[in-house]
């Protein structure tokens, strides 16, 4: 069996306001893409930074590649990236500038060629030479997710990385990550809030709740579980407790 | 091991911002332009009423520039930094496999960038308006500046290091911290001047042996170099403190989860 990508061992990490995420563990095998759902303060973002090596654990551990976070970071961090729209880039700068800087630091080889393919993907040709703070929600987006794709990451973690687009865009975003994954046999930890987004593109699903994992499975498989048609309703379902609600009445 | 590819990678993303933006150019020049120019026409007005002013000749103007290239030092390199938090891509930086000590090295090259577009039309203006020469100083000036940004980029490292751990809220250290150097690093006046208590506070930092070294010089004529060598050491043991800092702050910045909420 091949070593995960991503592997996640009895992972905490407490702040002083509280318990962040509580002794979570999972592991991502090479290729797949796996869905992070819960509402807000589960503890999905900070599962996400611990895995970026950007917040230490309290205990527990984590491993990228077989090199362990954030201990061994510099190992690993030119072969992941990561998108979130609660994280911005340079706004000051054009398109093309933050993709040489972000391209240079990842070390992109050919990177005039590189620009040119991932904003003739992203469709962005036509705004390489403007700043990045003049663009649309949308069109940031997209050169967020061009910026986390610039280094041909072997693990991408993407947080809610179609919020605030329209469905046609967020759609059409979906399809490049899909294709990308595919075409790179990349890794892919996407939190979402969008359910129907999780659905399309995940092979299995981990829902979290006040810092534990409470379910982790293929969507038909949650699907059957819960008696649901939609993963919405499975996420309502986790969320108010229902599940251990029935359990409880029988 | 430090890459130079990265450290390129920094500075040109820093040059980007700066060319983008003619007040941030303007800014760099216009502080100590205003600043040159009261401190030299009182030395101007002061050398016509008084002996001793006649024959200190440019230690106001000399006092000034010097000072500028400690302060301008030390915010070249923290606003470079606080471009960052305030553009919230400080985490798309620490994800990267950008490590702390090439980031440092890009900011100090900043800060000499900036530095230099900032005080070489003033130290042109000095010339132009009250006939000093501050290049004349030659080596000399090498050795006060290079003193002097050193100790810049040391306070410049320990401010990024609070900000970062601690958030914007801690900004206003980056603007204020230089100006508690002004009175006890004697700037304008001998350490001779201050209490005994002060001036044994004063012997502690860096910069003071510079502006006592300026006076000789401009003065007596004489170039102090064991002032200088004391001045070496000092900034040695200041900027290993403050390297040591940042990586602890940073360290608690990681545990607290401050790289991702960079606000207030």
């Amino acid at each position: 069996m091949n070593e995960p990508a991503v592997s996640v061992d009895r992972l905490v990490k407490i702040y002083k306001t509280g318990t962040a995420v509580a002794g979570i563990s999972f592991a991502l095998a090479p290729g797949s893409i796996v869905g992070l759902l819960g509402g807000n303060g589960a503890g999905k973002t900070t599962t996400i930074a611990m895995i970026l090596g950007l917040i230490t654990p309290t205990s527990g551990s984590v491993r990228v590649l077989g090199w362990e976070m954030p201990r061994q970071r510099y190992r690993v961090l030119d072969r992941m990236n990561f998108e979130s729209p609660y994280v911005d880039m340079p706004m000051r700068l054009t398109v093309r500038q933050n993709l040489t800087v972000f391209g240079r630091l990842y070390g992109v080889e050919g990177l005039g060629d590189r620009i040119a393919a991932v904003s003739a993907e992203f469709d962005l040709t036509d705004l390489l030479d403007r700043q990045t703070g003049k663009l649309s929600a949308g069109q940031k987006t997209r050169v967020a997710v061009a910026k986390a794709l610039l280094n041909h990451p072997d693990i991408l973690l993407l947080d809610e990385p179609t919020a605030s687009l329209d469905p046609d865009t967020a759609d059409w975003v979906r399809g490049r990550l899909e294709a990308y994954r595919l075409e790179r046999g990349a890794t892919v930890l996407l939190a979402s809030h969008n359910m129907a987004e999780v659905e399309r593109l995940c092979d299995r699903v981990i829902i979290m709740k006040k810092g534990r994992i409470e379910d982790d499975a293929p969507p038909q498989t949650l699907l059957a579980r819960y008696g649901r048609s939609t993963l919405e309703e499975v996420f309502l379902d986790v969320a108010r407790g229902r599940r251990e609600a029935d359990e409880a009445a029988q | 091991m430090p890459s130079l590819r990265r450290i390129g990678a920094m500075v040109l993303r820093y040059w980007y911002l700066l060319r983008s933006s003619w007040p941030r150019l303007l800014e760099l020049i216009y502080w100590p332009a205003v600043q040159m120019l009261t401190w030299g026409f009182l030395q101007l007005y002061l050398a016509q009423n008084a002996g001793f002013f006649a024959r200190a000749g440019g230690t106001f103007i000399g006092a000034v520039l010097l000072w500028d290239i400690l302060f301008r030092g030390q915010l070249g390199f923290s606003i470079s930094f606080l471009e960052e938090m305030w553009a919230r891509n400080l985490a798309n930086l620490m994800i990267s496999p950008l490590r702390p000590i090439e980031f440092i090295a890009a900011l100090m090259i900043m800060s000499i960038v900036r530095l230099v577009i900032g005080m070489v039309p003033v130290t042109l203006l000095a010339l132009g308006f009250f006939a000093f020469n501050i290049y004349a100083l030659g080596l000399v000036l090498a050795a006060f500046f290079v003193n002097l940004i050193l100790t810049s980029w040391a306070i410049g490292i320990v401010v990024s290091a609070i900000v970062l751990r601690n958030g914007l809220g801690a900004e206003s250290i980056a603007w204020t911290i230089m100006f508690l150097l002004l009175p006890l690093a004697c700037v304008y006046y001998p350490v001779t001047t201050l209490p005994q208590v002060l001036q044994i506070v004063a012997w502690t930092l860096p910069p003071t042996y510079v502006f006592e070294g300026m006076r000789a010089m401009l003065i007596d004529r004489v170039f102090r170099v064991d002032l200088m060598i004391d001045a070496l050491a000092l900034n040695a043991v200041l900027l290993v403190a403050a390297t040591a800092a940042f990586i602890a702050l940073l360290r608690s910045a990681r545990r607290n989860g401050a790289l991702l909420q960079t606000g207030e």
